[in-house]
């Protein structure tokens, strides 16, 4: 019966797309739109957590304070975190996800 | 429609001062506004009222009507009542933001004076800026006189703000026709405005930090055509809200509004449709002809968006010959914007009676009751010849 009304009616949808559940882009993976791959070399790395500061995706993984990994779920893989990583350290590389 | 024959309070106002008054009247929270010939006096007297402490609005001066429009739609969705007004070129510098403003279901009121579109430029009248924003997702009501555009406005508002509707609305009239006319028009109080407006009180709002949303958020395939379905189920709905709120204004003021008027009608062959003040002068042709026995008639929408395509097409049975006339081409090759709707609604109709249409009064060109003689004289030729040769052209000089 539910499924006979919502293809005579469409589905419900909220009024003017409005979202009134904070945090939903979560439920949204965009790791599957990453080419490159984020790495970090945690010998390099001093934790100084601009990556995290800087990333788009709050994709960074922090415990502690410090670096341990990327939520691979939702990293696009802009390099952005690579790229603002300091001159003198360098420890995160992008690499390629095909490669 | 009744003629407006309550002269409580008889005034003599262009149809720029008319709706810049009724703003004053609304008193709406926020107004973003950029002047445009031939609106421009609207937000010239209605920052007249604002300097003088005369509205409790936020009068915001912005650089373009794509700016006007884009802080009407935050101020919209933070829950506050919003009025804009524009012209031509500003209502195309306000394109996107139109489908944003309707797609977010905001209901923002917005007066546009037509005037034709650049090039080659032109501040004269034509509707080929409202023409083009048809499918924008605004509801669309038209005005003959600067009496129908100042009480248009209230209800329109009703309308847009109406929980079954909440989109916008834009309120048209000719340029300098009825914008710079000074007619005798009768106004409401204050406060039979606040009455019949009421409170603005939206369900939801960007600033309400208790309860926050996220509005404009990406759809995928799996849901933007639902949204899309919701919002054209949201707009045909809102016919029957416009008919419901002018027969309300009669009842309260005098003046009843209905999906269009019908003049002379009931008996007439051959009938002339068209929107805004063009509708005055064939009123007078057909006065004229009825004199001499022809039975001529005239249908003018007032609600374009949405279309009232079973009322007309139920208001046309019987008669023998139609002309729809359009002050704007769509440049299809086939007909302006009215024309295509009036006779698709017409389509597949018993007894449909044959349509032409004419383009007429672009960029300002007169169009005078000679010219709807002429139209009439070309429906008596087709009745006689049983046939239409040119279904659709320019009208002549």
């Amino acid at each position: 019966m539910k499924k006979e009304k919502e293809k005579e009616e469409g589905k419900t949808v909220p009024l003017g797309g409005v979202i009134t559940k904070a945090g939903s882009a979560a439920d949204y993976f965009t790791g599957g739109w990453r080419k490159l791959r984020p790495v970090v070399d945690k010998g390099k790395c001093t934790n100084c957590l601009i990556c995290w500061v800087m990333c788009p995706d709050s994709a960074v993984i922090v415990e502690d304070g410090k670096l341990v990994g990327f939520d691979l779920e939702h990293c696009k893989g802009c390099g952005i975190c690579a790229v603002e990583c300091p001159d003198k350290v360098k420890a995160i590389k992008m690499e390629e996800e095909a490669g | 429609m009744e003629p407006a024959t309550k002269t409580k309070k008889q005034v003599g106002l262009t149809g720029n001062s008319a709706v810049a008054y009724a703003m004053k009247q609304i008193d709406p929270d926020v107004c973003a506004a950029y002047p445009i010939t031939p609106s421009t006096q609207i937000v010239e007297d209605f920052s007249s009222y604002y300097a003088d402490g005369k509205v409790g609005t936020e009068l915001i001066t912005v650089e373009s009507e794509h700016s006007a429009m884009s802080a009407c739609i935050g101020a919209a969705a933070a829950g506050a009542r919003v009025m804009t007004t524009t012209s031509s070129q500003g209502l195309a510098l306000m394109w996107e933001m139109l489908y944003v403003a309707s797609g977010l279901r905001l209901p923002v009121v917005m007066t546009v004076v037509n005037r034709a579109l650049s090039a080659p430029i032109s501040i004269q009248c034509d509707h080929s800026d409202s023409m083009g924003a048809r499918d924008s997702g605004w509801i669309q009501i038209y005005s003959e006189t600067v009496q129908e555009a100042y009480d248009n406005l209230f209800q329109a508002l009703r309308v847009a703000e109406d929980a079954r509707v909440l989109t916008p609305a834009m309120v048209c009239m000719d340029g300098f026709i009825t914008s710079h006319a000074i007619e005798n028009i009768a106004l409401l109080d204050d406060s039979e405005v606040k009455d019949f407006i009421g409170e603005y009180r939206p369900k939801r709002s960007l600033l309400d930090v208790d309860n926050p949303i996220t509005l404009g958020a990406m759809t995928l395939q799996d849901s933007y055509m639902d949204f899309k379905h919701e919002q054209s189920k949201a707009i045909a709905g809102a016919k029957a809200v416009v008919a419901e709120v002018g027969k309300e204004f009669g009842e309260r003021f005098g003046r009843s509004y209905g999906l269009m008027e019908c003049y002379r009608l009931e008996d007439a062959e051959a009938v002339v449709i068209v929107l805004n003040s063009a509708a005055g002068t064939t009123k007078v042709a057909i006065d004229r002809l009825r004199d001499k026995g022809t039975k001529v008639g005239l249908l003018k929408p007032r609600l374009f968006r949405p279309f009232p395509h079973e009322e007309i097409a139920s208001a046309l049975a019987g008669t023998k010959a139609v002309c729809v006339l359009d002050r704007a081409d769509s440049m299809s090759g086939f007909g302006g914007p009215l024309f295509s709707e009036v006779r698709s609604a017409l389509y597949g109709r018993k007894g449909c009676p044959p349509v032409i249409g004419r383009i007429f009064g672009l960029g300002g060109r007169d169009y005078t009751v000679e010219h709807a003689f002429g139209v009439f004289g070309e429906l008596y030729d087709i009745l006689e010849k049983g046939k239409v040769e040119k279904p659709f052209g320019y009208l002549k000089p």
